[in-house]
């Protein structure tokens, strides 16, 4: 499973953001978000969201296999063993591993917990199959 | 303090100095934010008599509890100071990304104090605070400014920006955020202006403590799910507070050439799928809502976007004006944002130029050869700019707003300015519908809709009907809508999809730790209530009973032509409405509050 997110469909509001750092750290605080949203403003006018596709890139690179699967099939990064080497940051192609000093001790990234996809009241995110290549 | 960045920041433009001081607890208990923190430090700052564009008045920007949290439309953020429109309170609400930045950067208010030598523009990072040079900035529109500044700094970055008019004086300057929502009322961008603070622009990375986290998202969850199964919600995601636009017109509500009829024969090509489907490109949301009205618009014809038109703007710069073209109107609510003017206050003011053109009280040697007649678009695209840069005659007297225009011009156009307290009505046409005729006459910063949307009550049981219980229904609104901007969340989950009320009660409890029932929350809408009367008491010396009549028109001039046709408000039912509303609100026949009424609220060390 993988999430999908429609961006036409994004009216840039950040619900899904706040949802996602506090499943992810139990804070709130959308700066520690897995997914980013992009505005373009004031030209074209629209926005750009970016989720994880789990093509597991990032667990590929990470040099003390600190990325593994979950139970959903997600690939989610094992705290405790994340060395803030950031090999996984650079190896995403959709920009969305994160690190960033000051703000955690580790790397972190969607872990399919779903919580963007219940506050979202324009139905931008949905859970489905990753598409065959 | 759980569910608070938990700092007030102070930023003394005449020094440059900067401090930082703890939110007090009393203050959250008895104020609880937004605009119940704006109110307080008014009162008590900013000394009596202060001219609202000198060093002594403040501009104080306030999140609250609720803001930046996952609660449905947690975005709402209050600017309040003294009004250089209408000399009393002024308190204007933007939604969007900004309320939310504040709290994250660890802050609650900020207080801007004294004014600049020269234009400086403010950059809150966390704790990095600084004020920069903006002399390249200076005489930029609020669009271009918006964009220059997240450019530089980063998209992270949220900004309040002024446009010329606020540069300028125009005492209905807004303040500009997320390209195209605007701290609209009052001009509250006047006295950033007036500070020589062009813009500010603030990020913040902390998160925001609250006190039982699981019970909070709990209820922040149960709160998101009530949306999303609200029948309302498609409807008013699709068309924002655009649906309203051909309710109003059939119920004779919709400003139609100054306020002279409440329906707009040509006006179906305002009506709400017609805007989605002609100019509308992207819903656009503020922070954390699964409702979003906010809709963003391209006019190909002009090679312009505009987050808008609103309800508001549609009214007062669409059927007030006479105009009927959605491209046009969308170009005048771009042009109004950009200039840095409120679409309200700029399309009655106009109108009322207009009807004085119409009626030979200005002449073309008045008006700069510009024929100000109802639906001349071209004339109205011009003004904009003469009033935002207050060039020629007619640029520098429709600059005044429509009361002091009035008064300067005399020969009757006051009759038909249409304002309260100086301020001018917004896009409610009240000639039957005494309930929002009555809100307009009390609401607390002048004509504004916000406090009391009222008009529905006056259809659901009868519009010219005059009671206690009609004036009951006034003020209990007046304590719930407000409630909103104090917690730093929207109304319009409540107001459009029928939220239950109760549903914030738990979420407010998980997050702050504090349990208040909604009987605790109106009573601090009230303390509120009563303090900004205190206000206006306190800086017009002649304040009372006549500062709350409404424009004549609504009680002498029947409409001729749509809905209301022949239809008008009695002076006596406008007269009885009032007693009665100060007497269920505990003050005098002059409107004042009285001693025990300020004893029960906790008000009366605040009087001397």
């Amino acid at each position: 499973m993988r999430l999908y997110a429609d961006s036409a469909r994004c009216s840039g509001c950040r619900a899904c953001l706040v949802a996602c750092s506090l499943n992810l750290f139990q804070e709130n605080n959308p700066k520690k978000a897995a997914l980013t949203i992009l505005p373009h403003f004031p030209a074209p006018g629209v926005y750009e969201v970016k989720v994880c596709t789990q093509c597991g890139e990032c667990a590929a690179v990470c040099p003390t296999n600190a990325i593994k699967q979950n139970a959903r099939g997600a690939y989610y990064v094992e705290f405790a063993e994340c060395t803030l080497c950031e090999a996984c940051v650079p190896a995403c192609p959709e920009n969305v591993m994160f690190v960033r000093a000051g703000l955690a001790d580790v790397a972190w990234k969607c872990d399919l917990c779903g919580d963007c996809i219940a506050v979202c009241g324009t139905n931008v995110l949905r859970l489905g199959e990753i598409a065959a290549a | 303090m759980n569910g608070y960045g938990g700092n007030i920041l102070r930023v003394n433009l005449s020094t440059g100095k900067i401090t930082k001081t703890p939110t007090p607890v009393e203050l959250a208990r008895d104020y609880i934010g937004g605009r119940g923190f704006g109110a307080y430090f008014l009162f008590n700052e900013v000394p009596a008599g202060a001219d609202p564009l000198g060093p002594e008045n403040k501009l104080i920007v306030s999140s609250g509890p609720l803001a930046g949290l996952m609660i449905p439309g947690a975005g709402k953020c209050d600017f309040t100071c003294k009004s250089p429109l209408t000399g009393g309170y002024a308190s204007a609400s933007v939604g969007g990304l900004l309320t939310a930045e504040i709290k994250y950067a660890g802050l609650d208010s900020i207080i801007l104090e004294g004014a600049s030598a020269k234009p400086v523009y403010l950059v809150i990072d966390d704790d990095h605070i600084q004020l920069r040079d903006a002399s390249a900035l200076w005489g930029k529109g609020s669009i271009t400014v918006e964009k220059i500044l997240k450019d530089e700094l980063g998209e992270e970055f949220q900004i309040a920006c002024i446009g010329p008019a606020g540069e300028n004086g125009v005492p209905y300057a807004h303040i500009n955020h997320d390209y195209g929502r605007q701290a609209g009322r009052g001009g509250v961008g006047t006295v950033m202006g007036a500070k020589k603070l062009k813009a500010f622009a603030i990020r913040g990375t902390r998160a925001i403590p609250v006190a039982d986290l699981d019970a909070y998202r709990q209820a922040g969850m149960a709160l998101y799910k009530a949306c999303k199964d609200s029948e309302g919600l498609g409807p008013w995601q699709n068309l924002g507070t655009t649906m309203v636009v051909s309710w109003c017109d059939e119920i004779g509500a919709l400003p139609t050439r100054n306020f002279a009829a409440g329906s707009f024969a040509e006006g179906k090509t305002l009506y709400g799928p017609v805007i989605r489907e002609q100019i509308v490109i992207t819903d656009k949301g503020c922070f954390g809502c699964p409702s979003p009205c906010g809709k963003y618009s391209r006019m190909k014809r002009y090679g312009t976007r505009v987050e808008g038109p609103e309800y508001e703007t549609i009214g007062m710069v669409g059927s007030n004006l006479g105009i009927a073209d959605a491209q046009d109107v969308a170009q005048i609510n771009f042009l109004c944002d950009e200039w840095g003017v409120d679409t309200i206050s700029a399309g009655s003011t106009i109108a009322w130029a207009m009807e004085c053109y119409e009626k030979g009280i200005l002449t073309p040697a008045d008006t700069d050869g510009l024929e100000l007649k109802f639906g001349n678009v071209p004339a109205v695209f011009t003004l904009i700019e003469k009033i935002a840069k207050r060039e020629g005659n007619l640029g520098a007297l429709l600059a005044e707003g429509t009361k002091r225009a009035a008064q300067k011009i005399g020969k009757g156009s006051e009759q038909f300015a249409i304002q309260v307290k100086g301020m001018e009505q917004s896009a409610y046409a009240t000639h039957n519908a005494t309930a929002m005729l009555l809100a307009y006459m009390t609401a607390d910063v002048g004509a504004h809709h916000n406090r009391a949307w009222a008009i529905t009550y006056d259809l659901q049981v009868g519009r010219e009907l005059v009671g206690a219980d009609k004036v009951a229904r006034v003020i209990w609104l007046q304590h719930v809508r407000p409630m909103f901007d104090t917690l730093g969340a929207c109304r319009l989950q409540w107001v459009e999809l029928n939220i239950d009320l109760e549903m914030y009660i738990p979420a407010l409890e998980a997050i702050t730790g504090v349990k208040r029932s909604w009987q605790d929350l109106e009573l601090v809408s009230e303390r509120i209530w009563n303090l900004t009367r205190l206000y206006w008491a306190r800086e017009h010396k002649d304040f009372g009973r006549a500062w709350d009549m409404p424009s004549p028109r609504f009680y002498t001039e029947p409409p001729k032509t749509g809905t209301t046709a022949g239809q008008i408000t009695k002076l006596e039912d406008v007269e009885r409405m009032l007693d009665m509303y100060y007497a269920q609100r505990g003050w005098d026949a002059n409107g004042l509050p009285k001693p025990e009424t300020l004893e029960r609220l906790g008000l009366a060390n605040l009087v001397a």
